[in-house]
């Protein structure tokens, strides 16, 4: 467990730095991600990297413990609405009809251009 | 026995230890009345757990800042969380290299829409340009919609709240409107709430379906790529 917490941690360091270092526009953890995701796939090619968190599921068992509760991470951020009060009173309707109504065309765009282009390429759908 | 009753909440209300447990408790609490409704999008624990807690600062006068340097432990476990999603894109590869296709193209699609969607309404309800601006990147994870804010000289707090705001409308929308919609496959709905609604989106598609987790996740990825550059080219061209 502790082992594995120190992989998900290491790769996010290197993202970091390296997004930082190259001044790349993306998030370092999102660059963490990609290199985990190599180091899984390095595992299965070479039994040499099958050690450590890299076994037993150990990796994977820690991330998916963190997924569990994916959505408990967002409330610190959240709750900072309360240092927008002031503005939410002035400007609160319109700027959530304006979000509202972006977040359901949105949806809406992007679901439907997947679904098209993936008939167009006659894809099963995934039930 | 302290001498002044007062004297145990200041120190209290100080301390990382009271806010980081009443962020964990509120949580636990809405997350038990989440799952006891089977998820029902209004249930969302975020939302509810978010203005509990608010309400609780406001009512103690106490500052975000303060707050915040409890809370600062869980929210600091968002990246090791972004980190984690390559097990579950990992375990589903295969299925994600067949949709590559359909992804690439929703992406350009969709992140174009939520760019240009978010400034012509905001516009056309007549927000000050600021305003407009700090709102543009709403459909990025916070960290990234934050750096784009700054770039463009607009107001990152207030990005923060957009982007939170759009996460949950996100979250609570998008199964009933699939549903509505008809449409069944959840590698192209989590595609849609990750694009749209980031990491709230995402944690609400995991609760929904592995599958359209795995999507959403990639697509919250991939559109904090696109939108680094499309919100400033976009700026440009559509604020007045």
């Amino acid at each position: 467990m502790l082992a594995s917490l120190s992989l998900i941690l290491l790769c996010q360091l290197i993202g970091e730095v390296v997004v930082r270092g190259l001044g790349l526009p993306l998030p370092g953890p999102v660059l963490g991600l990609l290199l985990l995701l190599l180091l899984l796939l390095a595992r299965d090619r070479f039994a040499l990297l099958a050690r450590g968190p890299l076994r037993n599921d150990g990796v994977e068992t820690a991330s998916k413990g963190l997924l569990a509760h994916l959505s408990l991470l967002f409330v610190p951020a959240g709750v900072g609405v309360v240092q927008k009060l002031d503005l939410l009173a002035s400007h609160g309707i319109a700027i959530i009809l304006v979000l509202a109504l972006s977040v359901i065309v949105t949806l809406l765009v992007t679901v439907l251009v997947f679904r098209l282009v993936s008939r167009l390429l006659r894809q099963q759908e995934v039930p | 026995m302290s001498d002044n009753p007062f004297s145990l909440w200041v120190y209290l209300s100080q301390s990382p230890l009271l806010w980081l447990t009443v962020t964990l408790l509120v949580y636990a609490t809405t997350d038990a009345v989440s799952l006891t409704t089977r998820r029902h999008p209004l249930a969302n624990p975020v939302l509810h757990a978010m203005w509990i807690i608010g309400a609780f600062l406001l009512m103690t006068g106490t500052s975000y800042t303060t707050y915040f340097a409890g809370a600062q432990f869980v929210h600091f476990l968002l990246g090791p969380a972004t980190v984690a999603l390559a097990v579950p894109l990992y375990e589903n590869r295969k299925r994600v290299v067949a949709s590559i296709v359909p992804m690439l193209v929703a992406l350009v699609a969709g992140s174009v829409t939520a760019v240009v969607s978010v400034v012509l309404l905001a516009e056309f309800a007549g927000l000050p340009r600021d305003v407009v601006t700090s709102l543009a990147p709403k459909s990025v994870t916070a960290g990234v919609a934050m750096g784009i804010s700054e770039s463009l000289h607009a107001d990152p707090s207030l990005t923060a709240v957009s982007v939170i705001l759009t996460g949950i409308m996100g979250a609570i929308i998008v199964t009933p409107l699939m549903n509505r919609t008809g449409i069944t496959d959840f590698r192209a709905r989590g595609f849609a709430a990750g694009l749209a609604a980031h990491g709230i989106g995402t944690a609400r598609a995991f609760q929904v379906n592995e599958i359209a987790g795995v999507f959403s996740g990639i697509a919250m990825s991939l559109n904090a790529l696109v939108t680094s550059f499309l919100v400033p080219i976009a700026v440009t061209l559509l604020v007045r």
